[in-house]
């Protein structure tokens, strides 16, 4: 990390007047007190890489125990603990807060800003985050330990579990508050901190993506707040909203989840596609082909996620109506989302493509993203679903577009970004094997798995039918793989920051945002304290 | 046109940095784990959890206190001001949001899962004899509870909140023409009224608690009442502090007739709570 500390005063010459950071707090203070976007976003990453090994060892014991049928190493209570825990961290710990990270550290970079519009607040968006993790894994020593409920945290289990339950409630709270704090933030940053000349239309995608998806945060994160509250209220207050003795209904909070819980899809998604849209051009050397249609997408995209999200309750007993409706606007949905994947196949079409280890990712990405698009349209269809709900075709279908998805996006914008960050390269040979590894390990865990939910296995379950063991022992072998597969890029990051090579201005050719074209390698401490110049 | 503004000629201003958001982060902490304690019948919760809110008002008063000295020493050009304007408009928006989540929960207890539990399915086979109604507070409550009525505090606070939007209003246009005693005056005038609503808002939910038999527990209706008129009385109360700091700062001379974003901020979530006070009067009280 020291290399990141030291660039302030390389690229300093032209603002010699403005030294104040030169004494500012030192030390671990520094990180805590930091206004600094670059600190921050730095800070972001760390903490999701660590949530992302975290929640990795959680997905472990799953696997562990899913090795093979029968009882081994857990008891179902813990399992399900582990199974709810994964998915609350590594949704709310590990990817939301990496593309925060990069929004950070790219966005001021990318408009021509000094800073984030609110450099304060900043700081208090990322430091909320480290206590609401302890909320979350001090819900493990509490009587009953942490709640295993599932991530979706549905009433009516929610109201019965013990008091990890409540940690968990108020670390949702704190992170609702970091990602509405964050996602002011980022929004008014892009609104209103632009250079002259930088105009919405010449945005670089990746600062579109993070507009709308600071849009889709502020919208719905206060509706998740607001159900979890309703069940805290429920649990502790004597309320009625999912209890049907009293007149209300745990069906309600499913459709209250949901409305949070589908846009949040997109909220973690959109910044993955934003990454896409700045790597594969790089790499191709040529413009990204229909840069309109992809803010017009990205904006479709938001608007229609607000009116899908009973896709997930198909069987709830909905109205034959109601499933149709939510079926067809599930459906549309592929329509912008095609728009995109078209746009980068065909930014790629007759480029001069090279295949360093951003762009693998890249593709990596939109081979796999795609399959967990169609699986998505598989589930989409109520009268499919209905056979499909919980199972594990489900658990593949999401982890294709969480994993490989947006997981692989943050690992190409790692690679991609790592020169401006320290300074230096990373390890070609090394990053390529970790590409490779990754891909084989990752389709290993999860292909199989649309094999075992056609065939019948439901998810959240510790034990299984006999039948399914073969299938099992390979995704559980795979899962290990690409477990100690991320500590190779741990290494690379490290070896980066130590001993990489010192990075050229512009280590990749084709890459043409401000953060590249206007400010040196590495990125100043401070840039951009007077406007770039545009034409 | 944002853009425009940055050739003022003054940097941006980045603040230095500084330990509020640690403070304000360990606050939250122990406020959750406090209240966490406390909800589980443990009765150290409440050590942590009021240390927890001082220390969150403590942080509250410094940082706040910061910002005001630097907009009063003049770091903050018109692209600051316009950052803090767009800051606040989503803030209220993501408000907005939180409300549309309860207001949705009422929607479904009265569209949908009162008349479900009366329909034939459920009133044949696990609730005999329940029937659709509102307000309701289900089938198995079984005590008898009276219903808020709309036309008498409700209406009275209808009339204190609209009446305070119009003395808000009279205040700012006093302020852009720099006509400080009316201001001062006009602010107060806000201030009293929306101090008033949330007496009398108390009072009803002291009257509801002893004389109606309408608690919290009182079934859905009980917890839609109570719950959306609570934390809208609580938006009303601190959008009632806040105006307290705002006339402060206005008797202490602050704000210039072009230079006032504090006053309008607070002037626009006032006219916020008062707008979901309409809908909690139509919806909750009324219909
Ligand atoms: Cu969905």
């Amino acid at each position: 990390m020291s290399a990141v500390l030291d660039t302030h005063g390389h690229g300093d010459h032209e603002h010699g007047d403005h030294d104040h950071h030169g004494h500012g707090p030192t030390g671990l203070m520094r990180w805590i007190t930091t206004t600094n976007h670059k600190d921050i976003g730095t800070m972001y990453l760390w903490f999701s890489f660590i949530m992302f090994l975290v929640g990795g060892v959680m997905a472990l014991v799953i696997r562990a125990e899913l090795f093979q049928p029968g009882l081994q190493l857990v008891q179902p209570e813990f399992f399900n603990q582990m199974t709810t825990m994964h998915g609350l961290i590594m949704v709310f710990g590990a990817i939301m807060p990496a593309f925060v990270g990069f929004a950070n550290w790219l966005i001021p970079m990318q408009i021509g800003a000094p800073d984030m519009a609110f450099a304060r607040m900043n700081n208090w968006s990322f430091w909320i985050l480290p206590f609401a993790g302890a909320l979350l894994v001090l819900s493990f020593f509490t009587p009953g330990g942490a709640p295993g409920v599932g991530w979706t945290l549905y009433a009516p289990l929610t109201i019965q579990m013990g008091m990890g339950m409540d940690l968990t409630i108020f670390a949702v709270h704190l992170l609702g508050m970091s990602s509405i704090m964050g996602s002011i933030n980022i929004v008014t940053t892009i609104l209103n901190m632009r250079a002259p000349g930088m105009t919405l239309m010449r945005m670089p995608l990746f600062c579109w993506t993070w507009l709308i998806t600071g849009y889709l945060l502020i919208a719905t994160m206060p509706v998740l707040a607001g159900a979890v509250t309703m069940t805290l209220t429920d649990r502790h207050f004597g309320t009625s909203f999912f209890n049907a003795a009293g007149g209300g209904d745990p069906v309600l909070y499913q459709h209250i989840f949901w409305f949070f819980g589908h846009p949040e899809v997109y909220i973690i998604a959109l910044p993955a596609f934003g990454v896409i849209s700045q790597v594969i051009p790089a790499f191709s050397r040529k413009p990204l082909f229909g840069y309109a249609s992809m803010v017009y997408a990205t904006s479709a995209i938001a608007i229609l996620s607000f009116i899908v999200w009973a896709h997930h309750m198909y069987v709830t007993g909905l109205p034959i109506g109601t499933q149709l409706f939510f079926m067809y606007a599930t459906i549309l949905i592929a329509v912008p989302t095609g728009v995109k994947v078209f746009n980068w196949v065909a930014t790629m079409w007759q480029g001069s493509l090279t295949f360093e280890t951003p762009m693998l990712f890249a593709l990596g990405f939109l081979f796999l993203f795609t399959l967990g698009g169609f699986s998505g349209l598989v589930l989409a269809l109520a009268p499919v679903d209905i056979q499909l709900q919980e199972t594990y075709y489900v658990v593949a279908h999401f982890h294709y577009v969480m994993v490989a998805g947006a997981l692989f996006s943050a690992f190409s914008g790692v690679y991609f970004w790592l020169p401006k960050w320290t300074g230096k390269m990373y390890d070609e040979t090394l990053g390529k094997w970790h590409f490779w590894l990754s891909m084989i390990f990752f389709n290993m865990i999860f292909f199989v798995q649309h094999f075992l939910g056609l065939a019948g296995m439901p998810r959240r379950i510790p034990d299984y039918n006999l039948m399914f063991e073969t299938w099992n022992k390979i995704s559980s072998i795979g899962a290990f793989g690409f477990g100690l597969t991320q500590l190779l890029l741990l290494y690379i990051v490290l070896k980066t920051i130590r001993s990489g090579e010192k990075a050229p201005q512009m280590p990749w050719e084709g890459a043409d945002s401000l953060e590249w074209t206007h400010l040196p390698t590495p990125a100043p401490h401070h840039s951009f304290e007077t406007p770039p110049v545009l034409k | 046109m944002a853009q425009t503004t940055s050739h003022a000629g003054q940097k941006y201003y980045v603040p230095q940095p500084m330990a509020w958001p640690i403070l304000g982060s360990i606050a939250l902490f122990l406020m959750a784990l406090g209240g966490v304690f406390a909800m589980n019948s443990m009765s150290t919760g409440w050590i942590a959890f009021s240390s927890g809110v001082m220390l969150i008002l403590f942080m509250l008063f410094r940082w706040f206190g910061a910002v005001i000295a630097e907009s009063e020493s003049g770091k903050y050009a018109a692209q600051e001001d316009l950052s803090f304007r767009w800051g606040m408009s989503w803030f209220i928006f993501s408000e907005v949001m939180f409300f549309a989540g309860f207001f949705g929960a009422l929607y479904w207890a009265r569209v949908q899962s009162v008349p479900d539990l009366a329909s034939m399915l459920h009133s044949e086979t696990l609730w005999p004899g329940f029937t659709e109604h509102w307000p309701s507070a289900g089938p198995g409550f079984t005590e008898k509870f009276t219903p808020m009525g709309a036309w008498g505090i409700p209406a009275i606070n209808t009339l204190l909140l609209l009446s305070s939007g119009v003395t808000l209003t009279i205040a700012h246009h006093a302020l852009k023409e720099n006509h400080r005693g009316r201001l001062n005056l006009f602010l107060f005038l806000t201030v009293a009224l929306g101090a008033v609503f949330i007496v009398l808002q108390g009072y009803e939910y002291s009257h509801a608690y002893s004389e109606l038999n309408l608690k919290l527990s009182t079934g859905v209706y009980g917890s839609t009442f109570f719950m959306l008129t609570g934390f809208h009385g609580f938006h009303v109360t601190m959008g009632a502090i806040m105006l307290v700091v705002v006339l402060v700062r206005c008797m202490k001379g602050h704000f210039r007739p072009d230079h006032h974003f504090a006053f309008e901020a607070v002037a626009w979530y006032w006219h916020f709570v008062d707008v979901v006070w309409l809908g909690l009067f139509v919806l909750v009280y009324w219909l």
